[in-house]
């Protein structure tokens, strides 16, 4: 069973981070961000070509992560690969080890640097969940028996900051329904819409992990809000990152104070550090955890 | 209506390279309602492929360029000047380009870029809105197609992209499915996006480039 899988059951506060492949082979840096993450989260997501751009994949960093004794998170998107492909990574995954799956539907490709490749989308993370779940159960998608079906736990995202809040709500409930086990949110920087957020969404009785991203200066935040779909950093945190003389330090107490806020409403936090794993383990002392 | 758009002159220059006399094929339908090949614009044509020194042995606008017979009897009325013709400029959807290529067994240069099944909102504004995808769901859409108007096609939607009614891709697109939200809220028939929707039959599609369909 995973070990992220137990923790959400166990009803401990569950942490987990991410790491980025590179653009390359040179993996030496994401092996020393997986040792800094190493004992502080119970697992690691690793994005699959994130925005669009294209990257050392998701699988081959998961199980190379793996290797170092670092439980992956699988994230797994339909803009690339069309069902043939998706249920082959998936049976991959499982053989390599690979338990976590994040099902997502992927940035569109004109937001990365290859804009004139040619979008699949031939599932959507609430088919992708599906077809996961059909695996487990020992049948592809054309109905064909496995020779060993493989056993995942399937997670899938939301963005709790969406505006309007609706559609997501409809879009969580669907998920639910295909199989999503738990939730990795969109970053979250205003505690008490996340509560509101969590009320609404109390009756699909599912964990939800809200999503922490490390904030590097005020550039960066107002850069989320007019780029970033359903992150809103508000006024007050970027005038703290404009003000504060040492941007590292404050980000890691931005963060925490975060965490804290937020701990009595989700059943965890993701940390999305974006290249300051360092300071992940600093953020979750002084958050207490 | 199929929405079409003029290549750049060069590039047509550079299709006529090495000949020297050209007949030239507008249509009546798509391509004048879309101001890229009826009669003016074949006129134009004309005019602009004279002063670059080739000889326009004549033109007709076929009604419409798509209907292959209709083709045969238009170049059979202009025998001559089809005939002597090194090639044929065809200022049509590419469906009229090749069916003037088969009514003629000329060779053909495209003039125009197909570019998409498209509304009319107004004079000269065009959008898409169907992929002729063979399989119409629009019934428990809302009469919205997310195929056509939801950039990555989705078919269990939104996306986490979808930010005040905005797609991600860009801000001057509606997002679809807020569109079809809105339209089936208002229709009180909200519990029709329930049912997960299975992906898409691919092979039954014409969008996908699969199979000819007849």
């Amino acid at each position: 069973m995973s070990k992220l899988s137990e923790a959400l059951q166990s009803g401990k506060f569950v942490v987990t981070g991410e790491i980025g492949p590179p653009k390359g082979v040179a993996i030496q840096e994401m092996l020393e961000s997986a040792e800094l993450l190493k004992g502080k989260v119970v697992a690691a997501n690793v994005t699959d070509q994130q925005s669009a751009v294209m990257r050392l994949g998701s699988l081959a960093a998961c199980h190379l992560l793996k290797e170092k004794g670092l439980e992956p998170v699988f994230q797994m998107t339909c803009r690339d690969r069309n069902r043939i492909a998706i249920q082959s990574d998936l049976l991959s995954a499982y053989a390599l080890g690979i338990e976590n799956v994040l099902c997502l539907t992927g940035d569109y490709v004109t937001l990365g640097d290859h804009p004139q490749a040619k979008p699949v989308f031939d599932l959507d993370s609430v088919s992708l969940l599906e077809a996961a779940v059909q695996l487990q159960q020992g049948k592809d998608l054309a109905e064909k028996e496995l020779q060993g079906s493989p056993r995942f736990f399937l997670g899938a995202t939301v963005t709790p900051g969406a505006s309007p809040l609706e559609p997501q709500i409809i879009k969580m409930e669907k998920k639910v329904k295909a199989g999503a086990q738990f939730f990795q949110t969109q970053a979250v920087y205003e505690p008490e819409k996340f509560e509101e957020f969590m009320q609404a969404v109390k009756y699909l009785d599912v964990p939800v992990m809200a999503g922490i991203i490390l904030l590097k200066s005020a550039g960066m935040a107002r850069f989320m809000n007019k780029n970033v779909a359903g992150v809103h950093v508000p006024d007050s945190l970027i005038e703290e990152m404009e003000k504060a003389e040492k941007k590292g330090e404050k980000s890691i107490e931005i963060a925490a104070r975060l965490i804290r806020e937020l701990k009595g409403f989700c059943h965890g936090v993701h940390i999305m550090a974006l290249g300051w794993e360092k300071k992940v383990p600093p953020v979750l002392d002084a958050a207490g955890l | 209506m199929i929405i079409s758009e003029q290549k750049p002159f060069e590039e047509i220059l550079g299709f006529l390279e090495g000949e020297e006399k050209v007949f030239i094929v507008g249509c009546e339908l798509c391509a004048t309602l879309c101001q890229t090949g009826g009669e003016e614009q074949v006129k134009e044509m004309e005019a602009k492929l004279e002063e670059a020194g080739k000889t326009v042995t004549g033109w007709i606008i076929l009604n419409p360029a798509c209907h292959i017979l209709e083709a045969k009897r238009g170049f059979r009325e202009k025998k001559e000047a089809v005939n002597s013709a090194d090639s044929l400029l065809v200022m049509t959807c590419g469906t009229g380009v090749q069916s003037a290529m088969e009514a003629s067994n000329k060779l053909v240069h495209p003039a125009l870029n197909t570019v998409f099944l498209g509304a009319i909102k107004r004079f000269g504004q065009y959008e898409e809105r169907c992929s002729l995808c063979g399989e119409c769901l629009l019934d428990i859409m809302g009469g919205i197609c997310p195929i056509t108007r939801c950039s990555k096609g989705l078919l269990n939607g939104p996306c986490g992209g979808s930010q005040d009614g905005k797609c991600e891709v860009d801000p001057s697109i509606p997002c679809a499915w807020q569109s079809i939200i809105e339209r089936l809220t208002k229709l009180g028939q909200l519990d029709r996006l329930e049912k997960i929707v299975a992906p898409k039959k691919w092979k039954d599609s014409l969008i996908a480039g699969l199979p000819v369909r007849r």
